[in-house]
């Protein structure tokens, strides 16, 4: 079974991201790191000086800025990988029938699924790094366990690649792909991004948890705060889910659709 | 990965079914090494169907299919890697550049940065892009496109080449120099497997064909052959105008051995056209124009199916 639908070289599939980067905008490619700076200068420092100290996630008082900086770490690492597994598949699949010239050749796709996400990473990993560096010089990470953020925050955009093909794939036209964004929004808004959970009241903290950007904001901010207990074995947990169902749902999907 | 007996492909039987539509309906046939094979049929006959189950992307529903001597269902991957494909619709990678499209896709088969190197700038000389190796695909006409993705069909020289309606969409210059193209490939051994709805394409390129519609093979054979078979040497074509055809073509029995009474025109067949053609002048029919021509894959195809190829 596994013969059938993966080759073992998915990395050729990443090379021809890079050779496409090549020719695309590259004010494109910056902008995905600016984002997160631009919101961590306007609501960390800017009105966070109203704000003053909050609670960390083990009840010890912490800066806002550096409160709400692992926040927008998660976030931008959720935003880059949706954008990449769901606008530019959705346009691969339906438009530039790129996966099935790649069928035709001996590649599977288990290595089509997982070279798109392959490289969907490494451009998460150059944002996450160059992020958590502001971060740092902004004196916003007290722990030595902040680096770890990095590997986190690769996880988190592996899992929500991982989910976002495997939605794609069943994506037909570009109003069910805004319904995509319809769903972040309040998700970034509200997943304890901006305060603690705490101020819910408990039914609502329920619904907040269920989702995975609160796993993936808590697991990096229990990080770079160096506030962390045994429930950050939970939020890797979550994300190991993601990428297995999610994995295992973009392949599927895509022999379905391209090996029909 | 080569057959001792040069059978590249073999069917029996061959089935697919979508849902309830049965697109391809127990075919037999094979492809012996060298041979340029073609299936030649209308919209709609399974043509692309049967290709897209040589090109083991697509599973059959029943019967049996071995490419280069394997079985599809379970070693994809590895046939896949002996086939080059041409499909109907281009699909180009249109973010890199045109000789990346050839390495970039070598290294989808695995192979080496060295030897897609030389070999990508041997196949976009071989189909005459040198000056646009660097270009943007966007900036390439439509038989630039369709000679792109033939040379890209051609990085892991595969042992069969799988061309799905080549030309189909191109304008008459751009045909001829992509025929010309697969000419050459022939001439070098390549196996090639070309569907097609046009008569001429077929006559022109194929060795042996198969002759598909509603899913079933009508006929099999060389294109001489299935002419010989299926049709007279000649047919006169005579125009009298659309709504006279039908009419008149009573007036015109004991010609030939067989009329056929079109739309737009009747069709003679007969060995003897332009005596037949002179007897029905001085017969006092006047057809607003006449000729007379060889008999055609066309015909053969009238005659198996009561129906004209490009409808």
């Amino acid at each position: 079974m596994m013969r059938r639908i993966y080759a073992g070289r998915p990395h050729t599939v990443v090379l021809r991201a890079l050779y496409a980067l090549k020719t695309s905008a590259w004010f494109v490619v910056v902008s995905g790191f600016f984002e997160p700076v631009f919101y961590l200068l306007a609501f960390g420092l800017g009105l966070g000086t109203l704000v003053g100290e909050v609670t960390g996630p083990l009840g010890r008082p912490v800066s806002y800025a550096a409160f709400l900086a692992p926040a927008l770490l998660a976030t931008s690492a959720m935003n880059g990988a949706i954008y990449d597994s769901t606008w530019n598949v959705f346009f691969k699949m339906r438009f530039a029938r790129l996966y099935e010239g790649m069928i035709a050749t001996s590649l599977g796709t288990l290595d089509i699924a997982l070279g798109e996400i392959l490289y969907a990473l490494l451009r998460g990993l150059v944002y996450a790094l160059a992020f958590l560096a502001v971060m740092v010089a902004l004196g916003l990470v007290p722990s030595a366990w902040g680096i770890l953020a990095v590997p986190a925050s690769l996880l988190i955009a592996f899992g929500f690649s991982a989910c976002g093909m495997a939605l794609t794939s069943y994506m037909t036209t570009f109003q069910q792909m805004d319904w995509i964004n319809f769903f972040m929004l309040p998700m970034f808004l509200f997943s304890a991004t901006f305060y603690p959970i705490t101020v819910y009241p408990e039914y609502i903290r329920w619904i907040i948890q269920a989702f995975p950007l609160w796993h993936g904001i808590e697991l990096i901010r229990g990080l770079t705060l160096g506030q962390f207990d045994g429930s950050i074995l939970r939020h890797v947990l979550y994300f190991a889910a993601m990428i297995a169902v999610g994995l295992a749902a973009t392949t599927r999907r895509l022999t379905n659709l391209f090996m029909k | 990965m080569d057959n001792p007996n040069g059978i590249m492909i073999k069917a029996r039987g061959l089935t697919k079914d979508f849902g309830e539509v049965r697109a391809v309906d127990s075919v037999d046939f094979e492809v012996r090494k060298g041979e340029a094979f073609g299936l030649l049929g209308p919209n709609g006959a399974g043509k692309s169907t049967t290709m897209r189950m040589i090109a083991s992307v697509s599973r059959r529903t029943g019967g049996e299919l071995s490419i280069l001597g394997l079985d599809p269902n379970e070693h994809g991957p590895d046939i896949r890697g002996h086939l080059g494909v041409v499909p109907q619709q281009d699909n180009l990678d249109v973010e890199i550049r045109v000789r990346d499209n050839l390495v970039v896709y070598g290294r989808y088969f695995g192979l080496p940065m060295k030897f897609l190197g030389p070999k990508a700038d041997e196949l976009i000389e071989f189909v005459q892009l040198t000056e646009k190796a660097k270009a943007k695909v966007d900036t390439l006409s439509g038989g630039m496109k369709r000679r792109l993705t033939i040379a890209r069909a051609l990085i892991n020289e595969p042992d069969i080449l799988l061309l799905d309606e080549p030309t189909t969409g191109l304008d008459p210059q751009a045909r001829h120099i992509l025929w010309d193209r697969l000419f050459r490939l022939k001439e070098a051994g390549v196996t090639l497997v070309i569907t097609t709805h046009y008569m001429d394409e077929a006559e022109q390129l194929c060795d042996r064909l198969i002759v598909m519609d509603k899913g079933k093979i009508m006929a099999e054979g060389t294109p001489a052959r299935l002419i010989r078979e299926y049709s007279s040497r000649e047919v006169v074509e005579l125009r009298f105008g659309s709504d006279r055809n039908a009419v008149l073509a009573g007036q015109l029995a004991g010609f030939g051995d067989r009329i056929e009474v079109l739309p737009d025109r009747i069709l003679i067949y007969t060995d003897t056209g332009e005596e037949d053609l002179a007897r029905i002048v001085e017969r006092g029919l006047r057809p607003l124009t006449s000729l007379v021509r060889r008999s055609s894959l066309e015909d053969v195809f009238l005659r198996l199916t009561g129906r004209s190829l490009i409808e």
